[in-house]
């Protein structure tokens, strides 16, 4: 009995770190451009940090073939062709942690060819690494209980 | 511990004694695997339109790591094309025994190569090249031919499958998981078995082959070294031999006290870390390095990556269970203990595959209309375009795969610490730690 309800306990504590709503300090939109080089396989910059709201500019430059730039979860693309550059503006509405990668092969380690755009705070890492706390938490008192 | 034994339904019984099922679904494979090994010799060199790299590193390791392994245990190794073609020249046979045996050398493997160090080594040797095999037709090509080779060798120098015993890579890695499989191959009765004349299931008899994997089903306690070939369903002369669905990793409960299966524990965790970061990570010069095999940037990748698998995730760990106080050696604390980390393990791979797989999946549909990148369209899908499949869902998939991986091996941890009376904690936390590394890692 006692064990099914430290379970529930925990489960309920689990589902608030995953989904209790986080209160979304105010910060001012700005407007943001980066220009990214890109070459085979690498973007650089590849790590990009924005805040939620804020418009980018991404001007992606290609030093060698063509190359591509799709954002993860905001499906939107640019295209490169060597020695040239293209722009994308969008608005980073969505907060969390992205990938970006290259959308047309490009050569052999073309599908790894990735960056990270990270808009405000990367919630998902941080609720993720208090569960996975709370997992420990839960294994320590039961090792507890058994001793 | 609760088991339900599957071959109590006559139909599935059945279909796994026939041998015609199975040698179905081997034709397939096996055509499957030639076609991979040419594609991959003449087709066209850019991976992302190869079959053999979308069907090898996409479909199959997606099917292999997400499915057959988690649910199945040794179920891939069952239908597995690479040891066919030797086995079936050692045999003289692709049914039933023949008459007459061809006269191999049929030789024992020496007892220092009867451990898995060989497939650790085998597996390092592909992981350290991996960003090129991953990518490159011809190599994947290539590697696929040796294998097949290799095993042909093998078996006319030595009994059995010396190959898929010893040697094979992949097989290594799928013998630890399949611990954690809901599936079990075991005798039902073991006083039938002392008393069994002959024991056919380990030399053979007319009804067929004794243990391809050198095992004797009679001993069976984990599913390790137990290929699921069903040979001994065939042979056994007194139908001992069930099939069972069982807990999860419930050969886990008995932790292993062998240094080279302690090894492959931290062989595959740290693989799935220093990938997570290499290939999935924002970081251009750790790609260099990886790819740009022979030069010296990624002499000192394969140095960082020896080290990190053989110095530093081994090295934290002895550190955490030196204190305990204990009657036991070190040592056997050590390989006891590290079981803790075959279903954190196995779920860092999950977690880090199903980012690799959904992202790339849509090759797999523009591939099956032009497998050879020739320009073909057999399907009309040959113009597919790339997109990432479920995004949604990963990042949420992956914290489940990784926490859940976390609570497993924690309880995996407690059980190993009681057999051994040591305290559980300290892998605990370094359970912890690690997952934290892979979290950052992948979200
Ligand atoms: S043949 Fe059957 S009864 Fe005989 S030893 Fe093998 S499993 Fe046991
Ligand atoms: S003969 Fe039986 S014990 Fe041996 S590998 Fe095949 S299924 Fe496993
Ligand atoms: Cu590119």
């Amino acid at each position: 009995m006692r064990f099914y309800f430290h379970l529930l306990l925990f489960v309920m504590a689990g589902l608030v770190v995953a989904f209790a709503p986080l209160p979304v300090p105010p910060i001012a939109p700005q407007e943001r451009t980066f220009r990214i080089d890109a070459r085979q396989f690498a973007y650089s910059p590849s790590e990009l940090k924005v805040n939620p709201g804020d418009t980018v500019t991404l001007q992606l430059v290609s030093t060698d073939v063509v190359h591509g730039l799709y954002v993860d979860g905001y499906d939107i693309s640019i295209e490169a062709d060597p020695g040239q550059s293209a722009t994308l503006t969008f608005v980073a509405d969505k907060q969390g942690s992205f990938r970006f990668r290259c959308n047309l092969t490009c050569g052999a380690m073309h599908p790894f060819m990735i960056g990270k755009l990270t808009v405000g705070t990367n919630n998902w890492l941080f609720r993720s690494l208090g569960l996975a706390t709370l997992a420990v938490f839960g294994a320590l008192i039961s090792t507890k209980q058994k001793a | 511990m609760t088991k339900i034994e599957l071959t109590r339904n006559p139909f599935i019984k059945n279909a796994l004694k026939s041998r015609y099922p199975q040698l179905a679904v081997f034709i397939v494979m096996l055509v499957g695997y030639i076609f991979a090994i040419l594609a991959g010799l003449i087709g066209t060199p850019v991976g992302s339109h190869n079959f053999s790299i979308v069907f090898v590193w996409i479909a199959w390791w997606a099917i292999l790591i997400l499915v057959a392994v988690p649910f199945f245990g040794r179920g891939w190794c069952a239908v597995c094309p690479i040891p066919l073609p030797g086995e079936w020249l050692q045999r003289g046979a692709v049914l039933t025994p023949p008459e007459k045996r061809p006269k191999w050398l049929n030789l024992r493997v020496p007892k220092m190569f009867r451990n898995i160090w060989l497939q650790n080594i085998s597996f390092l040797l592909l992981a350290l090249f991996s960003s090129v095999l991953l990518t490159t037709p011809n190599i994947t090509g290539i590697v696929l031919a040796a294998m097949l080779f290799a095993a042909i060798g093998l078996s006319a120098i030595f009994e059995r499958r010396a190959f898929c015993r010893y040697l094979c890579p992949v097989g290594g890695f799928i013998g630890l998981y399949s611990q954690t499989a809901p599936i079990e191959l075991r005798i039902k009765d073991k006083q039938i078995c002392v008393s069994c004349e002959g024991k056919p299931c380990y030399n053979g008899s007319q009804a067929g082959y004794g243990c391809p994997w050198d095992v004797f089903p009679g001993g069976l306690t984990k599913n390790t070294y137990c290929g699921l070939c069903m040979e001994c369903i065939r042979t056994c002369p007194h139908d001992n031999i069930a099939v069972n669905l069982r807990p999860f990793s419930a050969d886990l409960a008995k932790p292993s006290t062998r240094m080279d299966e302690a090894f492959k524990a931290f062989i595959m965790l740290g693989s799935a870390m220093i990938y997570a970061g290499v290939l999935l990570g924002p970081w251009g010069a750790f790609k260099d390095a990886a790819y740009n095999v022979g030069t010296s940037a990624w002499f000192i990748y394969a140095v960082i990556f020896l080290s990190i698998i053989f110095v530093i995730l081994p090295g934290f760990f002895t550190l955490g269970i030196l204190k305990a106080k204990s009657a036991l050696p070190l040592k056997q604390r050590f390989a006891s203990l590290a079981t803790a980390l075959i279903p954190l393990g196995l779920m860092f791979w999950v977690a880090f595959s199903l980012s690799f797989v959904l992202t790339n999946a849509s090759y797999i549909i523009a591939a099956l209309s032009d497998p050879l990148g020739l320009g073909w369209n057999l399907f009309g899908t040959a113009n597919a375009v790339w997109q990432p499949m479920l995004f949604s869902i990963l990042a949420p998939a992956q914290t489940l795969a990784l926490v859940g991986g976390l609570i497993w091996s924690a309880r995996t941890a407690q059980k190993a610490a009681n057999e051994v009376k040591v305290s559980s904690i300290p892998v605990i936390i370094y359970s912890f730690i690690v997952t934290s590394i892979m979290l950052w890692l992948l979200l």
